[in-house]
């Protein structure tokens, strides 16, 4: 059990993970990518007294400027969505995108600040010319615990950006897990459902 | 007494469902209805018994003492792991594992505490579930048991077999049996204590506590048995060319 909440802890912030100054034609190298963008979220957090404490304005800073605009909340939704995502309009797909993205990142600015003293291992990554999905590798190591496996999976933007679109710990994959509950709310009441769900539990106490 | 429950656990595995996972999570999960409303059970036990036992238990206990009962079931279970390690054919991590028990439970005191991560020994985190997983067994059905959580019918057995064969289940006469009962009680306390900081993570994140839940137990067993059968879904019914 007690294995289950580091990964859980972790599995919330560290798909926050994605910062890095955006780069030209060439992509970077991702793993490279995910260590540099992993290496300069610790700092901010170790240094950074009002993070730490969790205020909302400093966190939101944080991952708005170096996270966001690493990840393909598009892509990730529609994973998480399945078969269902055809069933959407444009205006659903829109809709749910943004609501999913709220509730994700309300959820890891919540984690943020435990995350100081842990370390973090990006696995070198072997890749081949033309590849467009990788999966790259990581390990937190967090003082008497064992340490937890953290994949991100990448998909190659046409702007030739990396983009995380899942992230997985210990096993336990994001967009399957959504899928899952997405599944569930869509057949209980439809989209417009799973969509009102997500704005409520938005709305909930952060 | 604890010999009978083992054997029913025994006799109980050529019942299991032999094939591997579907790769989708609700057909998994084929006892959904009875599951919920065991779900529904547990809620209000969750609130009004596991919660407050955990916060007395870690209001009256030093952090120091409350990591010393937990290494000391650690040290038990990893026993185990090294077992079903060994079954497994896989000696590395039985090799770590052993080495692991008699490290701490000599110069760790009985285990309470953890000398052998401290010198770079891996858990190898085997148990009887995964060996059953290892000789075939799928993770249906899912089962959720009110107050114990999430489980399958191969990991219960597993659990079930692995607890009626534990040092704390042994040499039960009636001096021994109130601490038997105490340190089983402990296990649970200790138990409960992690498992309520996971769930208040869950809450933040789930929209139905219920699937959530499932979701992650079976993704994780099914990570931990290195059956990748979820995972492979996750493109499935997505056509991203008509994006």
């Amino acid at each position: 059990m007690k294995r289950f909440i580091l990964l859980f802890s972790s599995l919330f912030f560290l798909s926050g993970f994605w910062a890095l100054p955006a780069d030209a034609q060439t992509p970077e190298a991702p793993d490279q990518l995910v260590q540099s963008v992993v290496n300069e979220v610790l700092e901010v957090i170790r240094n950074d007294p009002k993070v730490q404490a969790g205020d909302p304005q400093r966190v939101r800073e944080l991952l708005d400027g170096k996270l966001l605009p690493h990840f393909d909340f598009r892509r990730m939704t529609m994973l998480a969505m399945g078969r269902n995502w055809r069933a959407a309009t444009p205006e659903q797909q829109n809709e749910l995108t943004e609501q999913f993205k709220n509730l994700l990142i309300r959820t890891y600015s919540n984690a943020l600040s435990q995350y100081r003293n842990d370390t973090i291992n990006v696995k070198p990554l072997r890749t081949r010319e033309g590849d467009k999905e990788v999966t790259v590798r990581s390990e937190v190591v967090r003082k008497g615990e064992s340490p937890v496996a953290v994949d991100y999976s990448l998909v190659l933007g046409n702007d030739s950006e990396w983009r995380c679109y899942d992230v997985t710990v210990g096993g336990v994959s994001l967009v399957t897990n959504y899928r899952d509950e997405f599944n569930q709310q869509v057949k209980a009441g439809g989209i417009d459902g799973l969509i009102q769900s997500i704005a409520q539990k938005n709305k909930g106490s952060a | 007494m604890r010999q009978y429950f083992f054997f029913l656990a025994i006799l109980l595995i050529p019942l299991l469902p032999g094939c591997a996972s579907t790769g989708s999570i609700a057909d998994d999960d084929p006892l959904e209805p009875i599951n919920r409303a065991m779900f529904a059970v547990h809620q209000p036990l969750e609130t009004y018994v596991a919660r407050p036992i955990a916060d007395v238990y870690e209001t009256v206990t030093p952090s120091v003492a409350r990591q010393a009962v937990t290494n000391f079931f650690n040290n038990i279970d990893d026993f185990f792991s090294g077992v079903s390690g060994l079954l497994q054919g896989n000696l590395d991590s039985a090799g770590h594992d052993f080495g692991r028990v008699i490290v701490n439970t000599s110069f760790g005191l009985a285990g309470l505490i953890d000398f052998a991560s401290d010198a770079d020994i891996p858990r190898g985190g085997q148990d009887f579930g995964l060996l059953l997983a290892h000789w075939g067994i799928g993770p249906r059905p899912y089962l959720f048991i009110p107050l114990l959580g999430p489980t399958t019918l191969r990991d219960g057995i597993g659990g079930f077999a692995q607890g009626s064969a534990s040092p704390i289940s042994w040499y039960v006469d009636d001096k021994s049996i109130r601490w038997r009962n105490a340190l089983w009680g402990l296990h649970a306390v200790d138990g409960m204590s992690s498992g309520i900081k996971l769930l208040n993570t869950v809450d933040s994140a789930a929209i139905d506590r219920y699937t959530f839940i499932r979701s992650a137990y079976l993704q994780r067993r099914a990570h931990q048995a290195n059956d990748d059968s979820y995972r492979r879904a996750i493109f499935d019914d997505v056509d991203f060319d008509h994006e």
